[in-house]
């Protein structure tokens, strides 16, 4: 097994082929002309989906992180249409409250939230899976980083 | 203190938990996160780490957030793919 908190060139380079075919795709997909506002913020939204997921993809099943974030991927875009109108509706009523539960929460149960799959792992688990996820994320955004940086050109 | 490190290595099958563990992988956590990565490893709590984490984590997200803006916005204005080759080969250098 590879060491959990050196991310190799492999995954980079899996991370960065999928989420570029994907941006690809969403050019060629889009209108001709300068898309409207509306569409700028679906397709911001489908990027940041698009590379979440092609991250995840890249790690693969090894890590629990990934596989939980590849579910809950799939099962939000199942049940988008269904729960759209719903989430919008509550969702003023939901951030209140969380900005109340977070000053109680202790700092685990935190952590819980924010990695992917969190919830499930008792805290040896826990802080390893933070680690692997930590690192990843410090990948995907230095990735990211560098191909807006060369289409700004 | 010595006799639960071999407590903990016998019952390796039992996932039983030793502090000793614990201290390691938090300690390896403060090794990532570049705010406390040059302070002395006996001088953060744990406390800390785990808040630093979250922190860092969270700054990470909105990173992601704010680069699919810009993504979004800079993909309407180019026209090829023939870009992608050269990323994918300036990523492999690093």
């Amino acid at each position: 097994m590879t060491s959990i908190y050196q991310i190799n060139s492999a995954t980079r380079i899996r991370f960065a082929r999928r989420f570029l075919i994907s941006l690809s795709r969403m050019r060629r997909a889009s209108t001709l002309g300068p898309p409207s506002d509306e569409e700028i913020r679906t397709r911001t939204r489908r990027i940041r989906i698009v590379s979440y997921s092609s991250m995840a993809f890249a790690v693969g099943s090894s890590r629990a992180w990934s596989r939980a974030l590849v579910l809950k991927i799939r099962n939000r875009a199942r049940f988008r249409g269904i729960l759209r109108n719903k989430c919008l509706a509550s969702k003023k009523k939901r951030v209140i409250k969380r900005h109340k539960v977070s000053r109680e929460m202790s700092k685990t149960d935190m952590l819980r939230r924010l990695v992917p799959g969190g919830a499930g792992m008792g805290i040896c688990g826990l802080l390893e899976e933070t680690a692997h996820y930590m690192t990843c994320l410090a990948t995907q955004v230095k990735v990211m980083q560098s191909i807006a940086d060369h289409y700004s050109k | 203190m010595s006799s639960r490190r071999s407590r903990s290595r016998q019952s390796s099958g039992v996932s039983r938990i030793s502090d000793d563990q614990i201290i390691d992988l938090v300690s390896k956590l403060q090794q990532l996160i570049p705010e406390l990565r040059n302070r002395g490893s006996d001088k953060v709590s744990a406390s800390k780490v785990l808040q630093e984490t979250c922190n860092y984590i969270r700054n990470l997200h909105r990173e992601v957030d704010d680069l699919s803006d810009r993504l979004s916005q800079l993909l309407a204005s180019t026209d090829s793919d023939s870009a992608q080759a050269a990323i994918i080969r300036s990523l492999l250098m690093d």
